[in-house]
């Protein structure tokens, strides 16, 4: 049995812009299986539907079509069964500014059910580096020591599937490796972790497969390691001080001064310096490196559907 | 506690942690309307025959801070919640929509109760207050703080901004408690604005609370009970579809 199972889910928005009863499709029958004790990554740019999704299997949006089980529960027949099998770090750093962070912790416990949590409950302040705030009021931690109180709130209940939605946007190194050492030490005993981030270094660090999201369908699906394969295996990456002519422009991953160009073989990589020079420019910094999850998802983002490592999804 | 008794813990925990807002305040308002309208009315005014008029006045008062403090503890809590994000920590929980409306309700009617005794503690100080029938003081009191509670809950759950909720507040519950009959005996009313008071639910939550004190009304207390009980269930049921189907709290 999957530990989350997607369905053919879809779901539509009322658009914010166009006539009035106009929707917008965030999520189009996507179909997905995840396995007990998988560390899976679910990527995709901005406005994908990976929020959507996640929205959809806590319980906070309602698909229109479809199906989502957790550890074969019904999150909207079964969802009491649902959501205690779930624990939410959700994207947006709230939290209650009228209480401290262990009674957060034990309010949170309380909702599930669970009784004289005290123990657990130091045990993720301590691995989470919150033992000096537990009588902290919420509103005079920073937005770290905020994330990570969410981290514990969706943990208090020990829930055998973790979703943490961007869990490190906007968090210092310090907090990104305390997180993922306990987040991997979880993961390791058993629970099921399904993460979606920005930093495509975390995903191809952490996750075993991953799956990319684009415009709501699912453009990409693989282990990590098939999907790193599948990519133009060497990356050609230089600096230059001006621009490049747009015929190499077109081809390349441009970030500030820094030109990548995928290049499978020494012939490849001659012509584009060669090129580059008979525009007139100087390549600085000169390196050859192996191809990097950023690469396979600009790859698949740029040919879509069309994707040659993707392993395409298709609607049922 | 299981997980509706940590709702209703935490609603409580939420008021009493400001109580200097939430309890003393709303106390010290009903003393300002006691000493300033007993003292210019009290010899003018003369309600039942026998009755005056500072003592007429304290019940109405007493209900009328329940009624308002009943109906702010649940829509100020759920707007906080829904403006600050945080009501996302309890829609991930495995509570039930009757779990919600016991725990909101709930924790309504008690800080409606605290706040109703807290004005007669403090206005034992200036007046003598009777019990003629303490049984019908508690029912209303209850009703009351539950309809009120259960207002709050729908008024929270409709409304996006600070804004709106304050409309229905200044628009809707002000309006009601003060053409109910805080002030003055319907009776004293002309016959078109006395037909007008009965139209309005909050005057037969006051009068019949009024009754358990002087045994004397404008209605019979049965007649108050029926109309409060009515609408209460009424209230519920909606309270209770809206967060059944996640009213503008599950998209």
């Amino acid at each position: 049995m999957p530990a989350i199972s997607f369905q053919s889910v879809s779901k539509a928005y009322p658009s914010p812009r166009g006539p009035k009863g106009a929707t917008f499709l965030a999520l189009d029958r996507v179909s997905l299986d995840i396995e007990e004790g998988e560390f899976f990554g679910l990527l995709g740019p901005n406005g994908a539907g990976k929020t959507t999704m996640i929205s959809i299997l806590a319980g906070l949006t309602r698909a229109n079509a479809g199906h989502v089980r957790v550890l074969g529960y019904d999150v909207q027949a079964d969802y009491a069964q649902a959501r205690r099998s779930l624990g939410v770090v959700p994207q947006e750093l709230v939290f209650d500014p009228f209480f401290n962070v262990r009674e957060a912790l034990r309010i949170q416990s309380g909702y599930f059910g669970v009784k004289n949590n005290d123990a657990w409950i130091d045990e993720l302040l301590e691995s989470l580096g919150l033992a000096d705030k537990a009588d902290a009021n919420m509103r005079q931690l920073s937005g770290g020591m905020k994330r990570r109180v969410l981290v514990a709130q969706a943990l208090v209940h020990k829930p055998p599937v973790i979703v943490l939605d961007e869990p490190t946007a906007g968090v210092d190194v310090e907090l990104r490796q305390t997180l993922w050492q306990f987040i991997a030490k979880l993961n390791k005993q058993g629970h099921t972790v399904l993460l979606t981030t920005h930093y495509l270094e975390e995903a191809e660090a952490l996750c075993g497969r991953i799956a990319m999201l684009k415009s709501g369908r699912i453009v990409a699906l693989d282990h990590t390691s098939e999907l790193l394969k599948a990519a133009s295996s060497n990356v050609l990456r230089f600096k230059v001080d001006s621009e490049l002519p747009k015929v190499l422009a077109d081809k390349a991953r441009i970030t500030g001064r820094i030109v990548q160009f995928p290049a499978n073989d020494a012939l490849a990589i001659e012509q584009y310096l060669a090129a580059v020079r008979e525009a007139g420019l100087v390549a600085h910094d000169v390196e050859i490196r192996k191809a990097d999850l950023e690469d396979v998802f600009l790859d698949v983002m740029n040919k879509g559907h069309q994707s040659v490592a993707a392993l395409e999804v298709q609607p049922s | 506690m299981n997980g509706w008794q940590t709702l209703l813990y935490k609603e409580v925990l939420r008021f009493w942690k400001v109580a200097f807002q939430t309890v003393a305040g709303p106390v010290l308002t009903a003393m300002l309307y006691l000493l300033i309208f007993g003292h210019a009315l009290e010899s003018h005014v003369k309600v039942y025959d026998t009755v005056s008029y500072t003592a007429f006045l304290v019940p109405g008062l007493a209900m009328m801070s329940l009624l308002q403090n009943a109906f702010a503890n649940s829509s100020s809590s759920l707007i906080m919640s829904k403006v600050m994000g945080n009501l996302v920590f309890l829609l991930l929980t495995p509570l039930s929509y009757m779990n919600w409306f016991v725990a909101y309700v709930g924790a309504s009617i008690i800080r409606g109760l605290v706040v109703g005794i807290g004005v007669f503690a403090v206005s034992a100080l200036f007046t003598d207050i009777s019990f003629v029938a303490p049984l019908w003081i508690l029912v209303f009191a209850v009703m009351g703080a539950a309809l009120m509670g259960t207002l709050g809950l729908i008024a929270g759950l409709w409304a996006e901004k600070f804004d709106q909720l304050a409309a229905f507040q200044n628009f809707v519950v002000m309006p009601m408690t003060f053409l109910s009959g805080v002030f003055y005996s319907i009776h004293s009313l002309p016959a078109f604005w006395q037909g007008v008071s009965h139209l309005n639910p909050f005057f037969y939550m006051i009068d019949g609370f009024r009754y358990g004190f002087f045994g004397a009304s404008d209605v019979s207390p049965w007649l108050s009970l029926g109309v409060v009980g009515f609408v209460l269930t009424t209230v519920s049921g909606i309270a209770i579809y809206l967060l059944r189907t996640g009213y503008k709290i599950r998209g």
